[in-house]
């Protein structure tokens, strides 16, 4: 017993000793983005008992692999509402994913919203224009939730700004959201060319986009791009830049054949 | 029967063979325990799941198969560091044989490190096995999926190709996949050492198993208590007095639960994991020297 007792007092003295490296090590794993997921009691109820114990002891990333392929079964009904509930779940339980909140999103703003819109036991087109917007909202929240989970992956600022751009015609958003994409080092090249043809849409900030697209034309053959030449034209014609001013296009050669990719 | 044979008198210099034969000794003991069957029904998880993925994209069918495999890694090496280690004393209890071998004389201490590394052994080549299964699956997926992207690319640019090949390969292999199956094995050790020392003072194996379990669990939240305890947060007396135990007492596994977030992307800056690994070797070195003393002055 007086072993026992020595080894509680040991163990209790060890734990002391190794609290403050502990302490540091959390630190610096969650500064590193690790130990992001909250397992809090609204988890608890997405996931039910068992999922949550699992999910305690160390398996998140398993559970919600099982989770996202329900939610896929969900999608092939066209449960919408379910699939919702399950990427919100899957997300919670596995932050860390961009590509959960990715496809979460695409299957809101895109998927859900067209078929809500497309409802046709909904007879006021009024009703089901809320239901799509809902939809718009879901996945703008999934992308949101995602970047600040994520603030290190470029993809999620360019997937916002696509659903931006294309669902909410918020060019000035999408302009910045491209703009924030483009300053990662493993973006996407377009991005930045992206935003600033957001930008050339945004009202107030077209010499802002004019400025941006000149720098980038003055770059190099590579970003010659028509598109680049095109917007550039009709900026200078929109801001009436002098005619000394402007860039001399026609001088130079441009790529036609590069525009296989956005 | 306690232990009062002097390492002098026993031949330190005979340390590292006594030991290895024992450790040996339980290793083989542990094999025709029959453990290794285990690995088919992990083969078979993490081959099988495809069957669930026919019309998931690429990016998908790699993140949950990593998920799965290194899910289904620390699923098994979990439970074989406390199940195997926590049948090890009482069997040998049981069916006599520990006093054979302390009659050797062989010091308790020695034993005890002898079916630690035995069970330290078994879970390395089990790690080892399990991420060659995850690896070869993994490469022969990739392979697949470039061979259907370059079919269906047929005739397209060769940078498009390129690009298409690049982020196939992209999704599957990342050079953290390693440290965080090296963590997975870190923290089987921690729980093999960690059962050895419930077993030098339990009576029975499923007092050992249920034990380490409850450990095993608490341990998951001790993260938790901790930052209750240190926030200083207005709570009774007893509630601080016991999550200041839980925080002194348990280690906190979710510091070795890294390959959650290793298969979604993040890396493991090599601090971190030098960090979290020496955590792990401190654990299993300091659970040891308890179980050693427990176990010294265990009557058999």
């Amino acid at each position: 017993m007086k072993r026992k007792l020595l080894v509680l007092g040991l163990l209790l003295l060890f734990g002391g000793l190794k609290l403050p490296f502990e302490l540091r090590l959390d630190v610096a794993q969650r500064e590193a983005y690790f130990r992001g997921a909250k397992l809090d009691l609204s988890l608890r109820e997405q996931v039910g008992q068992m999922g949550f114990f699992a999910a305690l002891s160390g398996f998140r990333s398993f559970i919600a692999s099982l989770l996202w392929i329900e939610a896929h079964t969900a999608w092939e009904k066209t449960e919408w509402g379910r699939m919702a509930g399950l990427f919100d779940t899957v997300t919670t339980l596995q932050p860390r994913s961009a590509l959960y909140w990715d496809m979460a999103a695409w299957h809101m703003a895109w998927n859900a919203s067209i078929a809500a819109f497309e409802d046709k036991s909904q007879p006021s087109e009024a009703l089901r224009i809320r239901a799509q917007r809902q939809y718009f909202k879901l996945g703008r929240e999934f992308l949101e939730k995602g970047i600040r989970n994520n603030p290190d992956r470029p993809d999620l600022y360019e997937k916002l700004a696509i659903l931006l751009r294309d669902k909410y015609e918020d060019h000035c958003g999408a302009a910045d959201a491209f703009a924030k994409a483009a300053t990662f080092p493993d973006a996407r090249g377009y991005v930045r060319r992206f935003a600033f043809y957001e930008l050339a849409k945004c009202p107030g900030r077209e010499r802002e986009a004019y400025e941006g697209l000149k720098k980038l034309y003055l770059e190099g053959e590579s970003e010659r791009l028509p598109s680049v030449v095109s917007m550039i034209g009709k900026l200078e014609e929109t801001l009436d830049i002098p005619a000394a001013e402007r860039l001399n296009l026609q001088s130079h050669s441009t790529q036609p054949s590069t525009l296989s990719h956005p | 029967m306690s232990d009062s044979s002097s390492p002098a008198s026993l031949g330190v210099w005979q340390f590292g063979p006594r030991v290895s034969a024992i450790a040996a000794a339980t290793f083989t003991e542990l094999v025709r325990m029959k453990v290794f069957y285990f690995l088919l029904i992990f083969a078979v998880v993490v081959i099988g799941n495809s069957a669930f993925m026919m019309n998931f994209s690429f990016e998908e069918k790699f993140q949950m198969l990593k998920d799965v495999a290194l899910g289904a890694m620390s699923i098994f090496t979990s439970l074989l560091a406390i199940l195997a280690t926590a049948m090890l004393l009482p069997k040998d209890i049981e069916e006599r044989t520990i006093y054979t071998i302390l009659a050797k004389p062989v010091p308790r201490h020695e034993y005890l490190l002898g079916k630690l590394v035995g069970v330290l052994f078994m879970l390395f080549l089990a790690t080892l096995i399990m991420s060659a299964v995850f690896l070869v699956v993994l490469w022969i997926r990739e392979r697949s999926e470039i061979a259907a992207a370059l079919a269906q690319l047929q005739g397209a640019s060769p940078a498009d190709i390129s690009a298409a090949v690049e982020s196939i390969r992209k999704s599957t292999f990342n050079a953290n996949l390693l440290p965080g199956i090296i963590i997975i094995f870190t923290k089987s050790a921690l729980l093999a050492s960690m059962t050895l020392l419930v077993s030098s003072f339990a009576t029975s194996s499923i007092f050992g198993i249920i034990t380490s379990f409850a450990v095993y669990f608490i341990g998951h939240l001790q993260a938790t208590a901790r930052d209750f305890w240190l926030s200083g947060m207005d709570a009774e007396w007893w509630t601080r007095l016991l999550v200041a135990l839980v925080a002194l007492i348990f280690p906190d596994l979710q510091a070795f639960s890294l390959a959650d977030d290793v298969v979604a992307g993040t890396a493991i800056p090599a601090a971190i994991f030098w960090k979290t690994f020496a955590l792990g070797g401190v654990y299993v070195f300091v659970y040891y020297l308890f179980a050693s003393l427990i176990f010294a002055g265990r009557e058999l």
